[in-house]
Order: C-alpha cells, then sequence, then structure tokens
C-alpha cells in the first residue's frame, strides 16, 4: 500500500473535515461546541501540564541559575540600590497613603487599586511570535475564575482570561496581536494599547488634539461592568511618539511594564474590592501586596507619587488602610 | 491486540509530545517560534507506518494540538496541517526504510511542509500579527529548531513504531 484510491479518498476526507471545523469555528467565533472541546482538552491536560510545569520549572530555574551566574553579582548589587530606594519609598508610604485616601474619598474612587486577586502560577506558555501569545495558569472555574477577567501580576497588565476549565485557565497575553486594551494617561486622556507579539506594543490616541510625551505611563482605562479590564491597572511606559500633522491622531510604542519572557506567579481579578485572603501574592511579608510595587517599572523611577494617575495605584492598601475584615 | 498496542504507544508519544511542547519548549522563550514536537512525532510515525495511518494520525494529533490549553488558534487549523504532513511524510515509508539520513530528511521537508501551510493557513484566516515576514522567520527557526531535535526523535520514534507493527505482523504470521 504505497499510496492508492482508498487512502487518497480518505485523505480528501480529513482535509475535508478540518476545513469545516475551521469553518465553523471561524463562524462561532470559538463558542459553542468548540467552547466545550476547549474545555474537554483543558480538563484533561491542564492537570497534566500542570504536573510536568511542576517537574520541569526546577530544572528550567536551575539552568537559568547557572548560565547568569556572571550577572549575579551586578544583579545582587543592583537588588540592593533597589531596596534601599524602596525602604526610603516606604518610609513615606503612610503620609501618601493619608493623602490617597483623603482623594480617594473626594474623588468616590473606591474600587480603584482595591482588587480582589486570585494568586495563580504559569504552568504553560503557547506557541510565541507568528503563532499566539497565550499561557495556562493554575486557577480554574473552582477558584472563581471565569472568562474575561483581567489577569495582572507585580509590574502591571499580564492578559485577559480566555478559556477557563475546574483547575486551569488560558490568558491571552497582553502581546497577543489579537489584544487590545483602552488606557488612560496621566492628564485623563484616552487611547488603545494593542500587542504586536515580540515587537513592542502600538499606541493609538483617540483624540487629535491630545500629544503624548515619551516616558508617559499607561494605566488601563477600565471597561463596563469591569470586564475584561478592571481600571487602574498599569499597562506601560511610552518610548516612542509619531509627530503627526494638526488634526491627526497620534501613536506610538509602548514597552510593558510586565517581561513576558519570565512570567510566573499572577493574579486574576475576580471582583473590584479585596477581601479574599489569597490577596496577599507577594511573599515578603510587608504591607505591600499585589498592585503595590508598580509607579513606573521598579527601580527606574523612584520617585514614588509623582504621575497622579499612577497614584491609585500604588496604594498599598490592604493591610494597612483597611484590616480586611469582611473576607 | 497489536493494533491496540499500537494506537496506544502513539497516543501515549503524542500526548507526551504536546506536554512537552506546553511545559518545556513554550516557556524557554526561544527566539522565533519554539519547536513543534507534536509535528515532529506524527512525520516520524508516518514514515513507519504509511500514508493512510500517517493522515490519519495527523489529523487526530493535530485536533487535539488545536483544542489542549493553552492553544487559542482556529480548530482544526494544526487538523489540517499535519494531516497532510503526516500524508506527505508516509509516502516515502518504502525508500526509507534503510536510511535513516533520507528519513531525517523527509522528516524535515514535512515539518517544513506542515510549518509552512499552518502560517498559509493563518494568513488566510487573519490569525497573523502585524508582518507575514516575520511569522515566516519565527517559523523557518520552529523548522529549524525542529532539524536539530530530528536526530534524537525520528529514530526513537521509528524504532517503537517498527517495534510495534513487528509484534502485528508476527501475530498475523
Amino acid at each position: 500500500m504505497r499510496d492508492n484510491r482508498r487512502t487518497r479518498l480518505i485523505l480528501a476526507l480529513l482535509l475535508l473535515t478540518a476545513f469545516t471545523l475551521i469553518t465553523l469555528d471561524y463562524r462561532l467565533h470559538g463558542g459553542g461546541f468548540f467552547g466545550s472541546a476547549r474545555r474537554v482538552g483543558s480538563a484533561i491536560f491542564g492537570p497534566i501540564e500542570r504536573a510536568a510545569a511542576d517537574v520541569v520549572r526546577p530544572v528550567r530555574d536551575a539552568i537559568d541559575t547557572l548560565g547568569s551566574v556572571g550577572s549575579q553579582r551586578k544583579k545582587i548589587h543592583e537588588l540592593e540600590r533597589q531596596v534601599q530606594s524602596l525602604q526610603s519609598q516606604l518610609r513615606q508610604a503612610p503620609f501618601d497613603q493619608h493623602r490617597v485616601e483623603e482623594l480617594d474619598r473626594i474623588l468616590h474612587v473606591a474600587s480603584a487599586g482595591q482588587y480582589e486577586l486570585v494568586p495563580a502560577q504559569v504552568i504553560a506558555v503557547g506557541r510565541g511570535d507568528g503563532f499566539e501569545w497565550t499561557a495556562t495558569i493554575d486557577a480554574g472555574s473552582r477558584d472563581g475564575i471565569t472568562s474575561g477577567l483581567t489577569v495582572l501580576n507585580g509590574d502591571g497588565l499580564v492578559g485577559r482570561v480566555t478559556v477557563v476549565s475546574a483547575d486551569t485557565s488560558t490568558v491571552v497575553l497582553a502581546i497577543d496581536p489579537k489584544f487590545n486594551v483602552g488606557v488612560r494617561l496621566p492628564n485623563g486622556a484616552v487611547g488603545v494599547v494593542s500587542g504586536r507579539g515580540r515587537s513592542a506594543m502600538s499606541l493609538q490616541l483617540i483624540d487629535p488634539s491630545v500629544r503624548v510625551a515619551p516616558g508617559t505611563g499607561l494605566v488601563t482605562a477600565g471597561s463596563v461592568n469591569e470586564r475584561p479590564f478592571v481600571r487602574g491597572v498599569p499597562v506601560g511606559t511610552v518610548t516612542a511618539v509619531t509627530t503627526p500633522l494638526a488634526g491627526e491622531v497620534q501613536t506610538g510604542s509602548v514597552r510593558p511594564f510586565v517581561d513576558f519572557a519570565t512570567l510566573d506567579l499572577v493574579g486574576v481579578v475576580v471582583g473590584p474590592i479585596r477581601t479574599d485572603p489569597r490577596s496577599a501574592l507577594l511573599p515578603s511579608p510587608s504591607p505591600a501586596p499585589q498592585p503595590a510595587s508598580q509607579p513606573t517599572g521598579p527601580a527606574s523611577q523612584p520617585s514614588g507619587p509623582a504621575s497622579p494617575s499612577l497614584g491609585p495605584v500604588s496604594q498599598p492598601a490592604g493591610p494597612l488602610s483597611r484590616p480586611t475584615s469582611h473576607g | 491486540m497489536g493494533r491496540a498496542v499500537g494506537v496506544a504507544a502513539i497516543a501515549g508519544l503524542v500526548g507526551l509530545a504536546i506536554v512537552i511542547d506546553a511545559t518545556v519548549f513554550g516557556p524557554l522563550a526561544l527566539p522565533g517560534a519554539p519547536p513543534n514536537l507534536v509535528l515532529l512525532v506524527v512525520t516520524s510515525w508516518a514514515l513507519a507506518s504509511g500514508p493512510l495511518p500517517g493522515a490519519v494520525l495527523g489529523f487526530l494529533a493535530g485536533l487535539a494540538t488545536d483544542i489542549v490549553p493553552p492553544a487559542d488558534h482556529l480548530v482544526g487549523r494544526y487538523a489540517l496541517v499535519m494531516c497532510i504532513a503526516g500524508y506527505v511524510a508516509g509516502l516515502w515509508r518504502e525508500e526509507t526504510r534503510d536510511s535513516v539520513p533520507l528519513a531525517l530528511l523527509v522528516v524535515a521537508v514535512s515539518v517544513g511542509i506542515g510549518t509552512a501551510l499552518y502560517v498559509g493557513s493563518g494568513l488566510v484566516f487573519g490569525e497573523l500579527p502585524g508582518s507575514g515576514a516575520s511569522a515566516l522567520s519565527a517559523a523557518l527557526l520552529s523548522v529549524g529548531y525542529d532539524v536539530v531535535l530530528a536526530p534524537f526523535v525520528v529514530p526513537a520514534v521509528l524504532r517503537v513504531a517498527r517495534r510495534v507493527a513487528g509484534t502485528r505482523s508476527r501475530q498475523a504470521a
């Protein structure tokens, strides 16, 4: 049996089936039958990938460590400096805290920065570049995750949940070419940031009269009912901008705060108010839970509450401000 | 019995490849797209068992790749691509029986065809990022990784496939 009529017939049938599947999925936008098929795949392979990740991670970490021995010393030095600057910031924190609370009361921005988070570990990463930018996390519907929730980490916006199974979920990363998010500038203007794979993210402003300078920090503008995006999550820094003619909309490049190559621990925002004890995402005992450490990409700009729009996010909140009694 | 062993063996190999792709190669963040171990296993197995089993295996393994997390592309794209790659590799069953270098070459070409078709289908269904050129270079790198992995994966899969086939023919005799 090298290649006969029956083989070709079956090949043709299989190809036809594949085409039909693609067309149907295209029409249904991943819903219906395909949604449940993905959930089944997720339910079967999620736990396996989870177990495999547990085995693989220590090995990968060990290899990473070996590869970077040379740069360790420099890094330690840098971290020591960072600790110092953060400590000085921390001493400043109660004052900022008070000020932020006052502002909050005035502005009725009750929800800013006070996300209820479910922490999760990234256990698998999708085939990058040319293809798609996704990750699997080890939290699912049992942990209260539903499709469309915001995912962030200590640095800022990570992505958005798409497929959810009992114990795992798939996250579309912010650098995925299909990913768009509305952002707010410090001056209140809005724009749209889109993922472009391995290239820098792109920024498009809405209002032609607004101009933005490189170095500006961007936070999410938030969506209706906080889905898919809660407001105030740091997205990235503007790195380059175009100089459009008068009346034209300005565009630019954005460097995300999150390092997508080393995604590890993330938080899924499951509610606007922090009540869940699992929200203490960071291992440090200091009162600096999830959204605390990110004013603008840690050490680069230790100028504290310089940018007003990033202010509410940097609110250490939680344990300090309100002893979350209703948890 | 022999057939059941064969099905179990290849299902295990494909499952293993899917898990390794997602948990080892994905997070490595290599330049370009990561290697595609599933495609490698499919073409190797097809080489040992012929065009029809190759096409069927490619379709099923592709379908699994399409729905297992963290996949988020249109269901059926990998099924289509791997079906063709499996068929093409399977056509060379007789020629590659005694020549490992030729087997490696056929696998490399089939993987190349499969990856090119995947990028092409992405183009058709609008699932590629900005430029086709960057996708193409990513795909080339992916094929390159697969070629590097092939000398380790292909002989191993061929050995398993032929051993399974051997027990089957012995039972038939």
